[in-house]
């Protein structure tokens, strides 16, 4: 984990390409993390990877419900050669819920964008193959978001079984 | 299966005492074919060697006893599901251990784990491959009731597949499998269930619902519909 002033460092060169990109530069739980503008992904990844954090360990959604704007975007980077981490997000609006693919860039986020366009809607423009990948092709909805009902069945035990007269059938 | 076997005079039928028995039903079996046993000793002779049943219960008693379950697994139930066919368990005493890899050959279906939306379609086709007569194990809490995947992702087994028997058990042990497995077995045979309460006399201890007045002297754990003590 680079150090403030590191990581401080690393926001000012994402800075020097673009000046509004980098929002917020925190270290919270142990990570550092920088928060960008939603269009400015892939500025922050390009820059950060030639810093050496050029190994895209995880790409993860986030529902910030209720706070807003609600859906998150997570990158971890990591550099092989220091084993140090940093991490980049990004908040979008369930309105507009797009954000530019950086499958190009790492090949490994092809399938970790579409799990989070599965599961949180988010849409991210330029990837090759933007399909569902957990859930069934027709599946409606994005049930990790979370005003996604839980579903599910109430489980018959002896208590409520009158309840639900005919569940055998 | 029931066997109808007649008592006979052991003086006549002789054990397996002395090799002087053995040459005596040698000789009798020799006489019996060539037509020599008078008809009284016939009649004993094939009462003797004959097993009366009818065509239904031989073909169930072949069918219970030689279950080939289709290789098959779903989730972390499976460990344990091919643990009964280790030395431990050892499911071949029953006739059970042959798993075939295609279900064509299979006639059991063991549901080991949970079982997703995306999953149950495939499932069904397996099951639909399958040959007649086959049956469904649901093995472990998540295909019989959902466990603790009770969400968007996952359905009961029963929801798209008749299942014969449900282990319980999260995951079951493989004793419990197997004793579902035996169970099952008894229900081809068409056994009616030899359960706890019928063999410890237990009968009217059932955990039931206060509406039911079937049941007078019944524990009634819960109350109906009161889950604050559940």
């Amino acid at each position: 984990m680079p150090d403030a002033d590191g990581l401080e460092m690393l926001a000012q060169r994402i800075r020097d390409l673009r000046a509004d990109a980098v929002i917020e530069v925190t270290h919270n739980h142990g990570q550092a993390m920088i928060e960008v503008a939603p269009d400015a992904n892939r500025e922050a990844l390009v820059v950060l990877s030639e810093q050496g954090y050029s190994f895209l360990s995880s790409l993860h959604g986030v529902d910030y419900y209720p706070d807003e704007p609600r859906l998150g975007v997570h990158y971890q980077l990591l550099d092989m050669d220091r084993v140090d981490r940093v991490g980049v997000k990004l908040r979008v609006t369930l309105d507009d819920p797009a954000v530019a693919s950086v499958v190009d860039l790492f090949p490994t986020a092809d399938h970790h964008e579409r799990e989070v366009y599965d599961m949180f809607g988010v849409v991210f423009e330029g990837h090759p193959d933007l399909r569902r990948i957990l859930m069934p092709e027709d599946y409606q909805g994005h049930p990790q978001r979370r005003d996604f009902p839980t579903g599910g069945e109430p489980v018959i035990f002896t208590y409520n079984e009158p309840q639900t007269p005919g569940w055998t059938q | 299966m029931e066997i109808i076997r007649q008592t006979v005079d052991p003086q006549v039928t002789g054990g397996d005492q002395s090799p002087d028995d053995f040459r005596i039903r040698q000789l009798r079996a020799r006489d019996m074919l060539r037509g020599d046993l008078p008809d009284s000793e016939l009649e004993q002779y094939v009462q003797e060697r004959v097993i009366t049943t009818t065509v239904d219960r031989a073909t169930a008693w072949a069918q219970s006893n030689s279950l080939f379950p289709l290789t098959f697994g779903l989730a972390c139930c499976a460990i344990e599901m091919m643990s009964i066919v280790g030395g431990r368990l050892d499911i071949a005493r029953f006739g059970f251990e042959a798993f075939r890899a295609s279900p064509r050959q299979a006639d059991l279906l063991i549901l080991s784990g949970r079982i997703s939306i995306k999953m149950a379609p495939i499932i069904r086709r397996i099951y639909d491959q399958m040959l007649d007569p086959k049956w469904t194990i649901a093995m472990g809490a998540c295909s019989s009731s959902m466990g603790v995947f009770n969400n968007y992702a996952v359905v009961p087994a029963d929801k798209f597949l008749p299942v014969a028997v449900h282990v319980p058990g999260c995951p079951p042990r493989p004793e419990a499998l197997m004793h579902g497995i035996l169970q099952l077995r008894d229900q081809i045979e068409g056994k009616a269930p030899a359960g706890s309460r019928e063999r410890y006399h237990a009968q009217g201890t059932e955990e039931v619902i206060g509406s039911d007045p079937g049941v007078v002297d019944a524990v009634n754990v819960f109350g109906a519909g009161d889950v604050t003590n559940a």
